[in-house]
């Protein structure tokens, strides 16, 4: 990813980012995203995200467990090591059903967790930048991103008039990157400190 | 807002040409079924009243179960089950009727158990006679009806009262109250009955030898998934009429989920049922699915599963597909119709024997869906469609999924 400029406000109440949202789409300002402590509903509507996929890979992973437990054990079964199981068929359906239902879950399961993860950039030993602390706490956070188009004075007065308090400029880095939660700094940073020393 | 339900003159029609054809298929069958024939009549008669009595019941299961959850979103269109529930007492009636002359009757080919003969001479049916009898299943019968219409007819009753209250707090709570009380125990009435001697009395005694502690659970499933379907099919002609102005497709969302969900539960108990009876391969269990599995009856054994697990599993499983209207009449007309469908192979290889093509079966089925058009319709006029005193009808005009 790269490293971008944004202006950043924080909102106290849902009441007031839901139409600071709309005013956001409305004047055309890039919304970078909104943080929030806690899932606040419609309000991926209001920023105009797509609906995700997330069920459909969820499907494909589901059928993948599916397809994996009906053949593995087929497999065993039938060629790799048949046995006489109380005079059952080498292939009986009934008795696979428990074990396919199981793996189709698991996969499914797992499968769409990691995805999720993967969405949301969110996995160990993977940092982002956070744009500020009190996001995972009490407060709204909107982040818009300044492009050659945008002014940047231009969008902190309009925020202001929107209601957002204790907005500031900020140059970050907008994807993710490795390293351990208690250290190594965003990839820019540790350039400049490496020029710097 | 259109609040009051008048009852246009095509659906009263259509109410009265179903009820039509299925008073001719009867008088056909009587005809056409005489002697040693008469057994098809009868179990034709015995499928249907028991399976549309129970799919009207589960409307009153509905209102319950959700009055018990105090589930807020289902308040903007609860006339709808209500006005449901109340095709049981004239179901629960004709149900009556038919089971007191299989029983009376001086016939012994629907329930052989009748017949002191082959109680006698029978093993398993001496040592099941303590449960098996007439004057048991007459009791169990009548006690179970009765309490059905008692708690149906009460809990409509009370809710049509309720109009004329007020919006207090303490107004608010006495309903929430007095409604949780009769729910609950008509819960306890509900789960002794369909979630236990019902079926076995009136549909598992046809294979007198036979048993399974699933049966109960597996029809409650079948006629409680059943009765979701019905229950949209009218939300959702209210909805096209004008009707029920604050449902909205948030409100069929979770109709739809229900659907789904009940769906792969019934298959659940479906598979419970046959997989441990598979397994253990004793005969006096696996002479029930020996004409259903290996008969005659196998490929409609099949299609059963085929229409009420894959089809509603793979149709509802989109989100968009729970919130489109058209989407969820179709998908409710063939769980019905699979359900009426799994109620014929439950009923028809311990009596009839043979496979047929089911046009008696069929016939039979329009006439109480004709019926229960008629009844629900006329329900619906007699109260406003929104319960407006109810406490939690805000939650429910508010409801996102």
């Amino acid at each position: 990813m790269a490293v971008k400029k944004f202006v950043v406000g924080l909102f106290d109440d849902e009441a007031v980012l839901f139409p600071a949202v709309k005013k956001v789409r409305a004047a055309g300002y890039k919304l970078h995203d909104v943080y929030t402590p806690f899932p606040v509903h419609g309000l991926d509507h209001a920023m105009g995200l797509r609906e995700t996929s997330l069920h459909t890979a969820g499907f494909v992973y589901g059928i993948t467990g599916t397809t994996t437990a009906l053949s593995f054990m087929s497999w065993v079964f039938n060629s790799d090591w048949p046995l006489n199981i109380g005079g059952k068929p080498h292939f009986p359906l009934p008795a696979f059903i428990p074990i396919t239902f199981e793996l189709t879950v698991l996969f499914a399961a797992v499968g769409m967790v990691m995805t999720f993860c993967y969405l949301c950039q969110l996995m160990p030993f993977v940092k982002k930048h956070i744009f500020h602390p009190r996001q995972t706490d009490d407060k709204f956070v909107m982040v818009i991103e300044v492009t050659e188009k945008t002014n940047a004075e231009e969008v902190k007065s309009f925020l202001a008039g929107a209601g957002a308090q204790d907005i500031n400029e900020q140059k970050a880095e907008a994807g993710w990157w490795f390293g351990r939660w208690d250290k190594d700094d965003e990839p820019y940073l540790r350039k400049i400190q490496t020029t710097n020393a | 807002m259109k609040d009051q339900f008048v009852v246009p003159a095509r659906l009263k029609k259509t109410s009265f040409v179903l009820m039509g054809v299925g008073l001719l298929t009867l008088l056909i069958g009587l005809v056409a079924f005489r002697g040693e024939h008469s057994t098809r009549f009868w179990a034709g008669l015995l499928q249907n009243s028991s399976f549309f009595l129970l799919i009207t019941l589960a409307s009153t299961f509905f209102i319950a179960a959700t009055t018990l959850a105090h589930g807020g979103w289902q308040i903007a269109f609860r006339r709808v089950p209500e006005a449901i529930s109340m095709a049981v007492p004239v179901l629960a009636a004709i149900l009556f009727i038919v089971v007191m002359i299989l029983v009376f009757g001086g016939r012994d080919d629907i329930y052989h158990w009748v017949n002191p003969h082959h109680v006698a001479e029978d093993k398993i049916l001496t040592w099941k006679s303590a449960f098996l009898n007439k004057g048991f299943f007459t009791i169990a019968t009548i006690l179970t009806l009765g309490l059905w219409v008692f708690f149906t007819v009460r809990l409509r009753k009370m809710s049509i009262e309720e109009d004329g209250w007020d919006l207090r707090p303490e107004t608010g709570r006495k309903l929430l109250w007095r409604n949780t009380v009769v729910c609950g125990a008509f819960l306890v009435v509900f789960t002794l009955s369909v979630g236990s001697t019902t079926p076995w009395i009136w549909l598992m005694s046809i294979d007198a030898h036979w048993f399974s502690t699933m049966y109960s659970w597996y029809t409650f499933a079948s006629t409680w998934v059943s009765g979701l379907a019905l229950i949209s099919l009218f939300v959702v002609y209210l909805k096209k009429h004008g009707y029920l102005t604050f449902v909205t497709e948030e409100h069929l969302h979770d109709l739809g989920k229900f659907m789904f969900a009940f769906s792969i539960f019934w298959t659940y108990l479906w598979f419970s049922q046959y997989m441990l009876i598979w397994y253990a391969n004793m005969p006096e269990e696996t002479e029930y699915f020996q004409p259903r599995v290996w008969g005659q009856w196998r490929p409609i054994f099949f299609l059963n599963l085929l229409i009420n697990f894959v089809t509603p599993l793979l149709f509802l499983m989109k989100r968009d597909t729970k919130r489109n209207y058209t989407a969820v009449v179709f998908i409710a007309i063939v769980i019905i119709f699979g359900h009426w469908l799994d109620f014929w192979q439950m009923v028809s290889p311990g009596t009839v024997k043979d496979l047929v093509f089911p046009w008696f079966e069929f016939g039979l089925g329009l006439g109480f869906v004709g019926l229960i058009i008629f009844l629900v319709a006329n329900q619906l006029t007699k109260a406003a469609l929104v319960p407006k005193n109810h406490p939690y009808l805000k939650e429910s005009i508010v409801h996102h999924t």
